[in-house]
């Protein structure tokens, strides 16, 4: 293996104190925009000195220091200009505590996804001000232009610093609702790119939830919504072949990442004798009986369809009852599965993708082809992603051959 | 760090109410208001007449005109205020969901940004 260069290591170092950084730096102001602005300049600097005079021993605590200096410094030009005798805020900055940064970037996350936050700029804001993306990036991925998200990301900064959000925990009784908007930011983020792009947002997003399942271990949801996205992420390497998408059941369970795999079902262990069910752990159950075809060789529709039963009753989402549908055409057949299809009563299911392909799937085992020909030209229509539209054109293509 | 709530509601809804209602109504507001000064938050409050009957004046152009009426008509229209003072939106969050006012109209919070510039 190749040594990272000394300014690939210094990069490495920064970006995974960033979130710690801004954290510690705004808690006290909370000016997310100051600190950024001193940690920036602090970043400069050691991206200047660490690959000449090595990385310091206390990274963090370097970069603090420099960024602290800095603020002092423009706390003084600012001074000059309106004249008071206050002594800026920062000249008593907060000593570096390992712990104590941790429970700060808990807290942070908390900011961006507070109830006074549209919901929204809760993500792209967790990832600008936690993982340090850059606005240009999230606008990308986001599929908006790099000056309205810019835009956004500044507006929520303003409004949490004049509002006075706080920089803290929620209290353990009001955590639960605050901590769902949390995990519903961190998933949002893992949805946009997971299946295609560069799968960096997915990837940051693991990292997130990673970090609040490390410091929220009694969030039985924390734990489950990482759980679930490392599921999703042990069959990164699976899911697509040659450009086109590969479906659960037939992915390659050999290219699956047993290792992630066997955390995840640990994590999923711990969240269950948390003894708070929730969304994200029936979604990660749901994996859990797909990963378990790599052990058991098949893959048990039974149990997928009861834990759909349980989502829809808890969480009921029109991905989900049309998941159901699919599950239930392979325990009990495609007549049933068509038959749910057909009962879901969501008023956007005529323009639901995947409604439309677990349909044509049904149809063809039917053997009603022209329909199926059909069910599958319409969800080629409303398809947004290159590998399941090359997937869906690739079935469609199959029938039409048995057609003629 | 102080914080206004601006109660707004829509006065139609008050039109119905009998004396016995009001003079409840009052009571309910004299409880939030002990509450508030006995958790040492309480800044201000007030109660104001109908928007109908504002008055509303500008210098902005230069010359000063005078407006029978408030600024701009809305079904919902601002009825009071209370000023409080407490640690962070937390807690004036907290405090507006407890407000009376909260039932029957819609309270904006603010911060004072007194200070701020």
């Amino acid at each position: 293996m190749n040594e990272p260069t000394p300014q690939a290591r210094a990069e490495d170092v920064a970006r995974a104190a960033y979130g710690k950084l801004v954290a510690m730096l705004a808690s006290r102001s909370g000016d997310i925009m100051a600190a950024e602005d001193a940690l920036s300049d602090a970043f400069v600097a050691a991206l200047k000195t660490w690959p000449e005079r090595g990385i310091p021993e206390k990274p963090e605590a370097w970069l603090l220091t420099v960024a602290k200096n800095r603020r002092i410094d423009q706390a003084r030009k600012d001074a000059r200009l309106v004249i008071t005798d206050e002594v800026p805020e920062m000249v008593e900055a907060p000593s570096f505590e390992q712990d104590n940064a941790l429970d700060e970037r808990l807290a942070l996350m908390f900011v961006c996804a507070h109830p006074a936050i549209d919901a929204a700029i809760r993500t792209p804001l967790m990832l600008q001000t936690v993982l340090g993306l850059e606005a240009e990036d999230i606008a990308r991925a986001f599929l908006v232009s790099p000056s309205a998200m810019a835009q956004r990301l500044v507006r929520a900064k303003k409004k949490i610093k004049s509002a006075g959000i706080p920089f803290v925990v929620p209290e353990p009784e009001a955590q639960p609702e605050r901590m769902a908007a949390v995990l519903e930011a961190v998933y949002g983020a893992y949805s946009v790119d997971w299946l295609e792009g560069s799968g960096d947002l997915s990837h940051e997003a693991f990292f997130l939830s990673t970090i609040l399942a490390d410091q929220a271990p009694k969030s039985a949801e924390a734990l489950g919504l990482t759980a679930l996205i490392g599921f999703i992420e042990a069959r990164r390497d699976a899911r697509v072949r040659e450009g086109v998408l590969v479906p659960v059941p037939e992915q390659d369970v050999e290219l699956w990442d047993d290792d992630l795999t066997s955390r995840s079902a640990a994590l999923l262990t711990r969240a269950s004798q948390l003894g708070q069910i929730g969304r994200y752990q029936l979604e990660a159950a749901i994996q859990s009986v797909h990963a378990a075809r790599s052990v058991t060789g098949s893959t048990d529709w039974r149990a997928l369809s009861q834990l759909y039963d349980g989502l829809l009753r808890l969480h009921p989402t029109i991905g989900a009852a049309v998941s159901r549908a699919a599950v239930v055409a392979e325990d009990i057949g495609p007549a049933e599965g068509l038959k749910l299809l057909e009962r879901i009563n969501a008023p956007d299911i005529e323009t639901f993708q995947a409604a439309h392909a677990v349909k044509a799937h049904c149809l063809v085992r039917l053997g009603r082809v022209a329909d199926a020909a059909e069910a599958y030209a319409r969800a080629i229509s409303l398809c947004t992603d290159l590998p399941s539209r090359r997937w869906l054109e690739e079935n469609l293509a199959a029938l039409r051959k048995k057609m003629s | 760090m102080r914080y206004t709530f601006l109660l707004y509601s829509n006065p139609a809804d008050f039109a119905d109410l009998t004396p016995e209602d009001w003079a409840k109504e009052k009571e309910v507001y004299g409880a939030y208001i002990g509450a508030l000064q006995e958790a040492g938050v309480f800044v201000d409050t007030d109660w104001l007449h109908p928007a109908n009957t504002a008055t509303t004046i500008t210098l902005k152009d230069g010359e000063k005109r005078v407006q029978d009426g408030p600024f701009a008509e809305t079904k919902e229209t601002l009825g009071g205020f209370f000023a409080i003072d407490v640690p962070d939106l937390d807690a004036a969050m907290a405090w507006a969901e407890k407000c009376p006012a909260a039932k029957h109209g819609k309270i904006e919070i603010r911060a004072s940004a007194m200070g701020d510039y």
